[in-house]
This record gives structure tokens, sequence and C-alpha cells, in this order.
């Protein structure tokens, strides 16, 4: 085996490595990373500090891949010294490691140009989670923030730190913002949006240094100008890392130079992305580095063939509302022609330099649709003569439909990731895609800044011959239809029951999927004015019991909010006693699981309970788990039990797509877990926030804010909007935290807590009517259908039998 | 099964056993899971050759012809509770994972007087008195 070393765990470092790995090699691959995280979305660091995304949802790929792989990952490990001639490298620790072939994939650095004392403390680049991580840390309410640089991860920092509430300034050097990439009515257009989210622009201010005692406190300007700031982000540009590979003698430039096989002057060492030259230009976006990847993957398998022929500098920017998007040239020269679109009112601004009937750059302000179009006129060279009436616009379109079909096959679709339209129609038909999850999966479309989902998901839609809308499958070959399109039968035919569903829409006999799928959709539809059919139900169902691994039952009763009394402990106790059970178990959700108990059995242990089902085992409500508030916590600022007693016992007994655990707690410490709850309610001094779609079993996912509420009854009211919308609108076997990503919060939130009071009255009366309906399941001890918890005794007696056999 | 081999005991009045549900009965060496499918009974061996979940508690689905999933419905099928295996009520054949493994079954009818009776082998109420 030869030993591949790759220096960097970045974003082209191992793409690129995905790309080795699918070639046939001969490699025991090792990777150094500085950074302490696994292999992340750099470019969605903008995402975090905004909020729009949690840190852990940018990784690409997690340490269960390297693994997977058998790839040495060597995190947290910087390489200090790489020796050719040895053909080692060393590590900050010490270590020494041998190759056979290296990568360079070390990425670039933030440009810190020369000032005075930028080793205070909160003083910041924006680079990596690390340093993404420290700004959250300090920016808040209240807090004043400068950003020295006004080029693309300068206005993204201001947006993210704007988001959260901080007062914000940005220092730009020249007048014209982004002034790498636009012309000065551009940048022009760029300030006065910026200014309109509210963040003050200073162009044309040269800083001299950062003054403050240990940690910053403010920025001073070359005019002798002070601006106070709580944190300051320098963001002035970007340098390659080729330090290293320089002092190894490696030929170098402003990058690592590489030629078109991504080869550098020694033949053992090549290098990809960012830290790279390639025929005298440097890179600060991943698609071309992307591209790189490809090349050098098949290069260093032994498949030299492909080239990197560079690719025109383009650049988006990630601020909502302000769009911004600049490819190749864009100052205007002698010899080509401008054509310009200009629209204050709306704050539209393009322009198009084109030359020779070739378009040259572009500039795009407030509106970006066109981008991808532009960025393959500029790579492909694409001769425009006959487009010259319509550069600024779309040729119109004839049908309805076509503006997927008309995009040609070599346009790219995913900027980010490089994606053509034709690579995912090839994808789709080769490896039978009908998802859009499946598509990211197998092209990484759609993975990066997601703005091309849209387009994927048409595609996916006219080229998939089994294109399914996530949630929009059939339920089962018995009854093939969508849920949705169930719910609507169910109802505009009056079906009441699993049967008639069955035996008018469906085979007559049904399955393990589809019984008790329609099980749930009769009773949510009919608000539990159906008939019950307890043959379409699971067995836990049946018996209001959790099956176990012998064919006993557990029995978890209620115990609302986890509050329980001396009373209830003493029966419990007698009858775990009594029905000799087996492990008495204090649960995850605050309650008592009495484990081991025997069918027969089950009446008995509920009489002697005199407590109401827990649901343990249906797909219903569960629990309400609660801290314990202001009643006893010294930093408890709302009353959690008290609330979510009154929350459980208003929802307790209904069903739901599938189980439904709440939570509330007194403060933001949040001792009760609801973050990661179905819903949750956080308390706050003089509100609540709800919010909604947490999980933490098969996966974990931060729940969504649904709303922020004075009153603890408006917190209740907006819990149970969202519980019925679920119930009417979640397909069976959905949690929340699936049903939250089909639907989106924002859909959510307008047809829930947003909703016209009308529709919320609706919602509430259905879920009302629902409630009063519906009973304690335990209940049924009173009066069981015949033999439901007992075992069928012969009526003829065996021993008569076994005499008779004899006989014969 | 040949009359001389088995022998037919009354288990318990139809009413007993819900429609699309099955029950459970204990007779000598054997519990058996006794169906009721509507027009008419079906009973297998009450353990799941898996491990030994009690059949008697799965729901009731139909069984495709030629292979699982497509095609009519030819018969029907029971899914175990515990980990999903699916037996055939008519064969005992496991159906689903595909493993050749099957579970015996039993003859049954309805006597004039409505009582479900199970024709159950006497070779193994033999071997039971003999162990
Ligand atoms: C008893 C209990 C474990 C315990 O001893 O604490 C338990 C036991 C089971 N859990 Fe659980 N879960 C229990 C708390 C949890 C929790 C913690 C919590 O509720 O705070 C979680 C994580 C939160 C969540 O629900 O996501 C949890 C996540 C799961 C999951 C994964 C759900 C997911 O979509 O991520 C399953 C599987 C499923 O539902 O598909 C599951 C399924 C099961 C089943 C029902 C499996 C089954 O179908 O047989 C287990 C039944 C065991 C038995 O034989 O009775 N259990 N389970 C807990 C009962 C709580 C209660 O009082 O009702
Ligand atoms: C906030 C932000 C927003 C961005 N937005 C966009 C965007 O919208 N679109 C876009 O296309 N691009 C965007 N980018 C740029 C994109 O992230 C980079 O082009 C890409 O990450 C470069 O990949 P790389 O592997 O070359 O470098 P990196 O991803 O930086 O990876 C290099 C890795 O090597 C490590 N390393 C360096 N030296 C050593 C050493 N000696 N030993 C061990 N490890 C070392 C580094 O710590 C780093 O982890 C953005 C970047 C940032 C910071
Ligand atoms: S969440 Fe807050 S109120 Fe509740 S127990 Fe914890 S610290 Fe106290
Ligand atoms: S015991 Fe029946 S499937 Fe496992």
């Amino acid at each position: 085996m030869e030993q591949l070393v790759i220096i960097g765990n970045g974003m082209a470092g191992v793409a690129c490595l995905e790309n080795i790995l699918s070639h046939k090699h001969r490699f025991d691959i090792t990777i150094f990373g500085d950074e302490t995280h696994a292999n992340y979305n750099r470019i969605m660091l903008s995402s975090v500090l905004a909020g729009e995304r949690e840190a852990d949802e940018i990784t690409i790929n997690g340490m269960d891949w390297y693994q997977k792989n058998g790839i040495g990952l060597r995190l947290g490990t910087r390489v200090i010294d790489v020796n050719t001639t040895l053909r080692t490298l060393t590590g900050e620790d010490g270590s020494v490691t041998r190759y056979d072939k290296l990568i360079f994939a070390t990425g670039s650095s933030a440009f810190i140009p020369p000032m005075d004392g930028i080793y205070r403390r909160n003083v910041f680049t924006f680079r990596s989670m690390d340093d993404t991580n420290g700004m959250l840390r300090i920016a808040g309410p209240g807090k004043r923030a400068v950003i020295i640089g006004g080029g693309l991860l300068g206005l993204e920092a201001a947006r993210g730190l704007q988001v959260r509430g901080c007062d914000v300034t940005v220092i730009h050097l020249v007048d014209t913002l982004m002034n790498n990439q636009l012309d000065s009515t551009a940048g022009d257009y760029v300030k006065e949006k910026m200014e309109a989210i509210g963040i003050k622009v200073l162009g044309g201010r040269r800083t001299k240094g950062l003054l403050g005692r240990d940690e910053v406190e403010a920025v001073e300007l070359s005019d002798g100008e002070r601006i106070p700031a709580d944190l300051v982000v320098i963001a002035a540009g970007i340098r390659a890392n080729s330090d290293l590979a320089s002092r190894a003698g490696i030929q170098c430039n402003r990058g690592i130079i590489v030629n078109d096989y991504m080869e550098t002057s020694d033949p053992r060492v090549f290098a990809v992305g960012e830290c790279t030259e390639h025929r005298g230009e440097t890179f600060g976006l991943v698609a071309p580095l992307f591209d790189q990847g490809k090349v050098l993957a098949a290069t260093i398998t032994g498949n030299r063939g492909p080239t990197f022929e560079g690719w025109a500098p383009a650049a988006k920017l990630k601020v909502m509302g302000v769009e911004v998007f600049s490819a190749g040239e864009f100052l205007e020269t002698p010899g080509a022609d401008v054509v310009r679109y200009e629209d204050p009112g709306s704050g539209v601004y393009k322009k198009l330099l084109v030359r020779n009937n070739r378009l040259a750059g572009c500039i795009l302000v407030g509106d970006t649709t066109d981008s991808n179009r532009y960025m393959d006129w500029l790579r492909t060279g694409a001769d425009l003569e006959v487009r010259r009436r319509n550069l600024l616009f779309p040729e119109p379109v004839t049908d309805k439909g076509s503006s997927i079909a008309e995009i040609p096959d070599n346009e790219t679709v995913c900027g980010c990731m490089g994606v053509t339209k034709g690579r995912i129609i090839q994808v789709i038909h080769e490896k039978g895609i009908c998802t859009m999850a499946q598509l990211k999966e197998c092209t990484r479309a759609s993975t990066g800044c997601g703005s091309c989902a849209g387009t994927c998901e048409g595609l996916l839609k006219a080229v998939a011959p089994d294109f399914v809308e996530e949630g929009k499958k059939v339920l089962c070959k018995c009854v093939p239809f969508s849920q949705d399109n169930l719910r609507e039968i169910i109802f505009t035919q009056k079906l009441k029951s699993v049967q008639d569903v069955l035996e008018i829409y469906g085979d007559g006999i049904g399955c393990e999927i589809c019984k008790p799928a329609l099980s749930y959709l009769v009773d949510v539809v009919w608000c539990g004015d159906h008939e019950e059919d307890r043959s379409a139900r699971f067995i836990n169902d049946r018996v209001h019991a959790n099956i176990q691994n012998d064919g006993t039952f557990s029995v978890i009763p209620r115990m609302r909010g986890g509050v329980t009394t001396p009373d209830e402990l003493r029966k419990i106790a007698d009858a775990a006693d009594k029905y000799k059970v087996r492990t008495v178990k204090v649960t995850g959700s605050q309650r008592i699981d009495l484990l081991g108990v025997k069918k027969s059995d089950l009446p008995g242990i509920w009489a002697d309970l005199g407590m109401p089902s827990g649901q343990g085992y249906a797909k219903g409500v569960r629990m309400v788990k609660t801290c314990v508030g202001t009643e006893f916590c010294r930093f408890g600022v709302q009353d959690a039990m008290t609330t979510g007693i009154e929350l459980e016992k208003r929802l307790e007994n209904l069903y739901t797509p599938h189980k439904t655990k709440l939570g509330v707690t007194g403060c933001p410490r949040n001792c009760a877990e609801v973050t990661v709850k179905d819903i949750g309610l956080v308390g706050q001094e003089g509100s609540w926030q709800v919010v909604v779609g947490g999980a933490a079993g098969k996966h974990v996912r931060k729940a969504d804010l649904l709303i922020t509420v004075e009153t603890t009854d408006e917190a209740i009211e907006a819990a149970l909007l969202f519980f019925q919308y679920y119930r009417e609108n979640g397909n069976y076997l959905e949690r929340t935290y699936d049903f939250v990503e089909r639907f989106g919060i924002e859909k959510i939130r307008k047809e829930t807590v947003y909703a016209q009071p009308k529709e919320k009255r609706i919602l509430l009366r259905r879920l009302q009517k629902a409630k009063a309906l519906s009973k304690d399941a335990w209940l049924d001890r009173e009066n069981p259908t015949p033999t439901q918890f007992v075992q069928i005794q012969t009526i003829q007696s065996i021993m008569d039998t076994q005499v008779e056999a004899t006989i014969q | 099964m040949s009359a001389e081999t088995t022998n037919w005991i009354r288990v318990t009045r139809e009413e007993n056993i819900p429609a699309r549900e099955g029950r459970s009965v204990q007779i000598r060496d054997r519990e058996i899971a006794i169906f009721n499918l509507g027009d008419r009974f079906a009973a297998i061996d009450a353990a799941c050759p898996h491990r030994g979940g009690p059949l008697c508690d799965g729901i009731v689905t139909g069984n495709r012809a030629p292979s699982l999933d497509c095609g009519p419905v030819v018969g029907h099928a029971v899914v175990c509770p515990l980990h999903g295996w699916k037996v055939d009520l008519q064969t005992g054949d496991v159906l689903k994972p595909d493993v050749s493994v099957r579970v015996d079954t039993y003859d049954v009818r309805v006597s004039d007087d409505g009582v479900v009776e199970v024709a159950v082998p006497v070779a193994a109420q033999r071997s039971k008195k003999a162990a």
C-alpha cells in the first residue's frame, strides 16, 4: 500500500478525497487537520452566524465516514514541517509521518492588514467554526460590532451579527463595497441595501488600530475618529496558505503553483483548493476547487488525463434581502460593450460586459436569478449574437414548465457544488432517484447555499419517472393513495371505519402498514367519532400496553408533569407486589414503568393502580416533562409544573401521527430539555417561547421557535394549535421533527399561530371535539371485548380427547 | 391431515374470536393460534419461528402472488408483533423474510352449533404423553 497523506481537512481536500475513493486505488490514507471539527461546510458559517442553521447541521462528512472508509484522521494536529527528501512530515505534536504521495489542501487564512493592537481580546477573523463560535459567545443585543472590510465575508459577518442583535458598523478602505467584484454603481446599491437593513457603512476610511486594555474597546481610524466596539471582525481578504509548501522547497507564488493536472514542482506532491495558484490565479470559491479535486483524483490514482482549465472568478453574497452576484470582468474597458439595466426604485442593477459577442463579465444586484445562466456563458464562451436582444432577460418562455426544459444540459444548476443539469439528469436515470434527499446524497447538488433547490426539484419532477414529493408517497400496495388523498376520501365519502376504506378503495384485507395508518386517519378525520376496529390496530393498541420480547407487557400509568404523590407511589408498590412485576423502572419520561405483566393481568393491575393510562405504547400523547420552576427553583421565572400538568390534561388520551412528547421548563436553563421535544414551552422573564419539532432520539434536532407570547394561556393555545395542525396534516408515523422540516416552520406559523382568528377557532374546535370523545384507554377493563385479555379455554376437556384419541 | 391421525377438538364459540383477529388456545403441548378471517377460520402454531413471538397477537394481512408485493391478494397471512415476520395462514410458510421455515397448520371448522373446532394430530398428543 502506498501512503497518501493530505494536509488540510477542509472542503477542497475532503471533496478531492471523496473522488479518490470513488476511483480504484491502493492508498493507505491519512489526513491532518488543525481544526478540531470533522469536515464541515465552511460556506454555511455565515448561516450559522446568522442563526439560520445550527453548527452541527453543516457537517459534510462526520466521524463515521472516516471510519467507514478506513481513513486515518489526525484532527487538531497542525503540520509544521515537510521534508521532501525524506518524504516525511512533522506534526505540531512531534509525530513524524512518512508519505509516498502528499496533497496540500491547506486552504487560506484571513489577511490581517498591518495595524496596531490586533492581539486584544474579542478580535476575530471569519474563517472557521472556532471563529464563528467565538463571535457568537460575545454577540447579543446591545453589543457594538465593528467589521473591518466591506467585501463578501465582511458583509456576511455584518449581517449575521446584526441578526444577533448587535449594533454593526462596517469600515471599508474605499468607497465602493465589494470593490473586488463590483463597480461603483453596484457598490452604491449594496451600500444602500445594507444601510436599509440597519447596518452602518463607513466607506473610504482607513483603520489605524484597535484600542483597549485586554479586551478591544474601540477602533481608531486614521483621521482620528474612534468607533466604540465590543467586538471586532477583520475581514480584509484572504491569503493562500502556501508557507509550509514554500519552506519545503515547492514552487510557490501567491499560492502553491499547480499545473493543469494539479501537480506541483515536486513529482510526489500535489495541491488542491484555495492554497493553489493556477495559471496565475488564486481562488476564493468552492466550485472551481471541486473541479480541481476531480482532476487531482484522476491524476493521483493513475488516471492522469483530465485537466483543470481554470474558472472565471465569481462571487455571490449570501445576505437575505441583499442579492449580489458578480463574475468575470466588472470594470468597463475599451472594446467591451456595456449592457445595463437599472431600477433604483426596486434596487435592481444589472450590467453585462460583452466583447466580440462573448460575455466577459457581469454584475447583478437585487435580482440574481439568472446568475447560473451568465456563469455558463462565461465558462463556455457561448456566442451571444442571436441572443443580443434578450441578454438581460431570459428568452420568452412559450409554455409553462418549459423554463427548466430550456436549460441546456451543460449549464450549471448548483453553483456551489458545480453540478450541471446534464449530470443531475444522468444520475436520476442511472440511480433511479426519486426524492430530493437522494439527489442531494448522490450529486451534492443543493447542499451548498441551497439557492438552487427549486430548480433541482423542478428537474426531478420533470425527469424522474417516479418522482415523489416528500410525504406524497402512496400509503401501500393495498390502498394505493397518499395519506393526504386518503384524508380527503375518508371525509368526502363519509367512511367511518378502516374496513370501509379497505373495501371501497383498497384490496379488502389490508396489511400491517395500512391498517394502523387508516385507524389513525379515520380517528383524526372524524375527531374520534369513528368506528373503532381493534383488528386494524397493532397489539399494543388492542390491549393498551407495550408488548415485550417475551410476550408479556409493560404498564406505565400517567403521572402528569412527572409529579406524583405518596399515595400513588404506595398503590404502585402494592400493585407491583401483587402482580409479581419483574422490574419497576423510572423511565426517561419522568414516570414509572411496571415491566413484565401478563396480558391477562392487565385489567386487574390497571384497576388496582387507579391511575389513567400513560399511553406509553401508543402513537399518541406521551408525557409533558416539567422542571420544578417557580414553585421551588431559585432561578424559576415561570410555573413549569402547573403549566405542564395543565397541558397534559388538555391533550392526554389523544392520538397523533407518531408519539408526541412535550415539555415545559421554568427558565431558559431548560432543565426539562424542552428544546428537543415535539412541543416545548420555555419560560422566560415575562413570556413563554413555544418551540416545536425538536428531537433527541434517533437523531437530534433543536426545536424551531413557533412564537413568543406573554401569558401562559397564550402559550398553551399556541401549543394546542400546533398539536391539532400536526394531527391533521402529519403522515402516520411521521414525528414532528420530520413534519416541521417537510412543511417548513414559516408555513406552519402562518397556518397556526399567525392564522386568521376564525381559522384558529376552527382548529381548536376540532381539537375540543376529539378531546370530548376521547377516554382513558384503560377503562376498557370495565367492559372488555370477549377474550381481549385472556387466553381461550377449550370447551371440550382435553382429557376427554385424550381418551378418544387413544381409543381411535 | 388424514382422519386417522387427527382429532377434532371443540375449542370455543365463534363470537369469542372477533373478526380479523386471532386468539390462542393451549391444546396439550401445542399452543395454537386461531384466526377469524370473516368467512372462515385458520389455525397455525402460535409461536413465531423467529423468536417465539405470539402470532395470535399479529395483524392479519393479505398475501399476494406471485411475490409478496404485487399481484392480486390470494390469501391471508399474519405479521408477528415482535419483529415483523410474516407467516402464511394457509400453508404455514414464512413469507418474510425469505427463509424456508414453516409452522404447523391445522384444519378448522365451525360446528352446526357455532363452535370452532380444530383438528389436532393424535400423534402429537401421544408423544407429549410419553414425554
Ligand atoms: C420505557 C422507555 C425506556 C426507559 O426505560 O426509560 C422506552 C422504551 C421504548 N422505547 Fe423509547 N422509551 C422511553 C423513552 C424514550 C425517550 C426519552 C424521552 O421520552 O424523554 C426517547 C427519545 C425521545 C424521542 O421520543 O425521540 C425514546 C426514543 C425512542 C425511539 C426513537 C424515536 C425517534 O423517532 O427518534 C423509539 C423507536 C420508534 O419510536 O420508532 C422508541 C421505542 C421504544 C419502545 C417502545 C420499542 C418498542 O416498540 O418496543 C421501547 C419499549 C420497551 C418496552 O419493552 O416496554 N423510543 N424513548 C421510556 C419510556 C418513556 C415513557 O415514560 O413513556
Ligand atoms: C464565512 C465564509 C463564507 C463563504 N461563502 C462562500 C460561498 O458562498 N460560496 C463559495 O463558493 N465559497 C464560499 N466561501 C469560501 C469557501 O469556504 C472556500 O473556498 C473553501 O472552504 C476552500 O476549501 P479549502 O479546502 O481549499 O480550504 P479550507 O476549507 O479552508 O480547508 C483547509 C483546511 O486546512 C487546514 N490547515 C491549513 N494548514 C494546515 C496545516 N499546516 N496542518 C493541518 N491543517 C492545516 C485549515 O485549518 C483548514 O481546516 C466562504 C468562506 C467563508 C469563510
Ligand atoms: S429550568 Fe430553570 S426553573 Fe427549571 S429547574 Fe432548571 S433552573 Fe430551575
Ligand atoms: S419473534 Fe416473531 S418476528 Fe421475531
